[in-house]
């Protein structure tokens, strides 16, 4: 092997590794900024020795041992004034023999690695610095390759990722797996951290740039990982439902030149059917559950609903309607009563739902939001009320920030619907 | 990036033979902890064994005609015993799982697996034949 191909395979091994170790080390440590750089460490050791052995029988375990001796000079060689330090010498030294250590390993990495979630996505830390951390700690991804996916300079993101360790730090979390109704809370924050990684990725705003689906398939690894740590959490299945369902369009909401493909309108040919069956599998985990189901349940269901539709004719409306109203009750939003007026008018009457737009229509959270007008247009042609509709269009393309959206919002303005 | 790993066939699984207790349960155990080792690791898309060649068929095309031949196939090497399909980021990294593939004849015996890379949508320009291609693949699914 060469030394560019030995220092690519390190780093496929530390891809694979590198959240179970820091995970294991933040057991040892209590402290996420040293097991990280513990790590580091290792890995640096590893870049020097493979190229010359060659990859260990057991990576995983050679960069653990690795990072403990690491651990262990460095406690040597500092001061051993602090208690806390104590502790980790004293944690450190007494575990006997290596394998022992793998054993103990094995047996706890679930709840190391659920842990080392719970703590990227802590509530004290703000949203972005969630998303940070996440995405450095569990998706191995480099500062530069955060700050290129979130189209952030790269001394932000460094930043923003030593503050957060701060602040975990000085606030002295307890590093043990929370249960109870902390626990959900917890489990609430992570789920909302992967969502938003994976919309962060999804956003065809800059569809050209790579590292973007970089972040749906990182969001979707990372909900893969925890349907497996929580499964008994029908949200978590639900999330991980979503997310493989909606990247299962991933080919087919753009046009060649990059305009959003409205679902209706997509070519389900190039649905990845692969994708939607996992999703639906999952969407069967979560319910089989058998509990009230939960705003990402009930979103999975939705996608469900159109992924299992042959053709865009073939979508279960009425079903999507009631899914829509549960959605609202759990969660009340104008964008969810937009899209069950949508769900409404074809599954009973577009009378029906332009109904429901109608008492929404005020709503200043939907006051620039184009689609208001462009459904209610849409409604209105159907019912045959073509000049109302065209003021709608007009009004629609108005707000529309989409070239090709706004020329075909304008041609409706002006055009006999 | 996706790819497959595949495993080869030999006389045994040609012949539906598994190997006998306590390697067996070895086998199986090994295999499940690998598998389960990809599920926890967000990895693991899909998995199957595939039955001996002698309960499928091929298609031969010649010319104009077409003709269904039944299995099994002689030249067992050449056939396809079982799949586990993985989602990595890098050709690196799929090496680094398949290397961690656990002998799929049981340890010491002989035996090849072989890993390939997946189409993805992105290789493809947008194509109608293509598009069509899938409208028949999908609604072979289901």
């Amino acid at each position: 092997m060469s030394q560019a191909e030995t220092n690519r395979a390190i780093e496929a091994v530390w891809r694979i590794e590198q959240a179970k170790l820091i995970a294991g080390l933040m057991r040892l440590t209590r402290d996420v900024g040293l097991a990280e750089e513990l790590a580091q460490d290792a890995l640096v050791a590893a870049l020097e020795r493979w190229p010359k052995d060659g990859l260990p029988e057991r990576p995983g375990a050679w960069l653990m041992a690795t990072a403990r001796h690491r651990a262990v000079d460095r406690i040597r060689k500092q001061s051993l004034h602090q208690r806390k330090q104590d502790a980790i010498a004293y944690d450190i030294v007494t575990e006997n023999g290596d394998g022992d250590i793998d054993a103990r390993l094995d047996d706890d990495i679930g709840d190391d690695l659920l842990n080392l979630i719970f703590i990227a996505c802590h509530p004290i830390l703000s949203t972005e610095a969630r998303l940070a951390l996440t995405l450095r700690l569990l998706g191995g991804l480099t500062t530069q390759e955060i700050a290129r996916a979130f189209l952030t300079p790269e001394p932000t993101i460094a930043q923003r990722i030593v503050r957060a360790k701060r602040t975990l730090a000085q606030a002295r979390i307890p590093f043990e797996v929370p249960r109870g109704v902390e626990r959900a809370e917890r489990i609430a924050s992570v789920l909302q951290v992967l969502y938003l990684i994976f919309n962060e990725g999804y956003a065809a705003t800059s569809g050209h740039d790579w590292m973007r689906p970089q972040l749906c398939d990182e969001a979707i690894r990372l909900a893969r990982i925890l349907a497996v740590l929580v499964p008994e959490d029908p949200e978590v299945h639900g999330l991980l439902a979503l997310m493989e369902i909606q990247a299962s369009r991933f080919a087919a909401r753009t046009a060649a030149d990059g305009t959003p493909i409205l679902l209706l309108d997509q070519n389900r040919a190039r649905w990845d059917r692969l994708l939607i069956r996992r999703g639906l599998a999952a969407l069967a985990r979560a319910e089989a559950l058998n509990r009230r189901p939960g705003p990402y349940v009930l979103q999975a269901a939705i996608a469900a609903c159109h992924a299992r539709a042959n053709t865009a004719d073939a979508t279960d409306w009425t079903i999507i309607a009631k899914l829509y109203g549960l959605l609202a009750e759990l969660t009340p939003s104008p964008v969810i009563e937009l899209n069950r007026a949508v769900a409404v008018s074809f599954a009973d009457s577009p009378a029906a739902g332009l109904a429901i737009i109608d008492r929404i229509a005020d709503e200043p959270q939907l006051g620039s939001y184009h689609l208001l007008p462009s459904v209610r247009g849409d409604l209105l042609a159907k019912l045959g009320r073509h000049d109302e509709a065209r003021l709608e269009f007009a009004r629609a393309a108005s707000l529309a920030t989409n070239n090709r959206e706004r020329d075909l919002l304008l041609a409706r303005s002006t055009g006999g619907n | 990036m996706r790819y497959m790993i595949f495993v080869k066939a030999n006389k045994d699984t040609e012949a539906g033979k598994f190997p006998p207790e306590p390697e067996l349960t070895r086998l199986f155990s090994a295999m499940a902890a690998y598998h389960e080792e990809l599920t926890k690791a967000g990895v693991l898309l899909d998995a199957s064994g595939l039955q001996p060649s002698s309960k499928g068929f091929k298609v031969k095309y010649s010319g104009d005609k077409r003709s269904v031949v039944d299995g099994p196939f002689a030249e067992a090497k050449e056939l396809v015993a079982g799949y586990t399909l993985i989602q990595v980021k890098s050709h690196e990294e799929a090496v680094e799982w398949a290397r961690r593939f656990p002998n799929p004849m049981g340890e010491g015996k002989d035996a090849e697996i072989e890993v390939r890379r997946l189409y993805e949508l992105d290789d493809f320009e947008p194509n109608p034949g293509l598009d069509k291609f899938r409208e028949i693949e999908r609604q072979a699914k289901g």
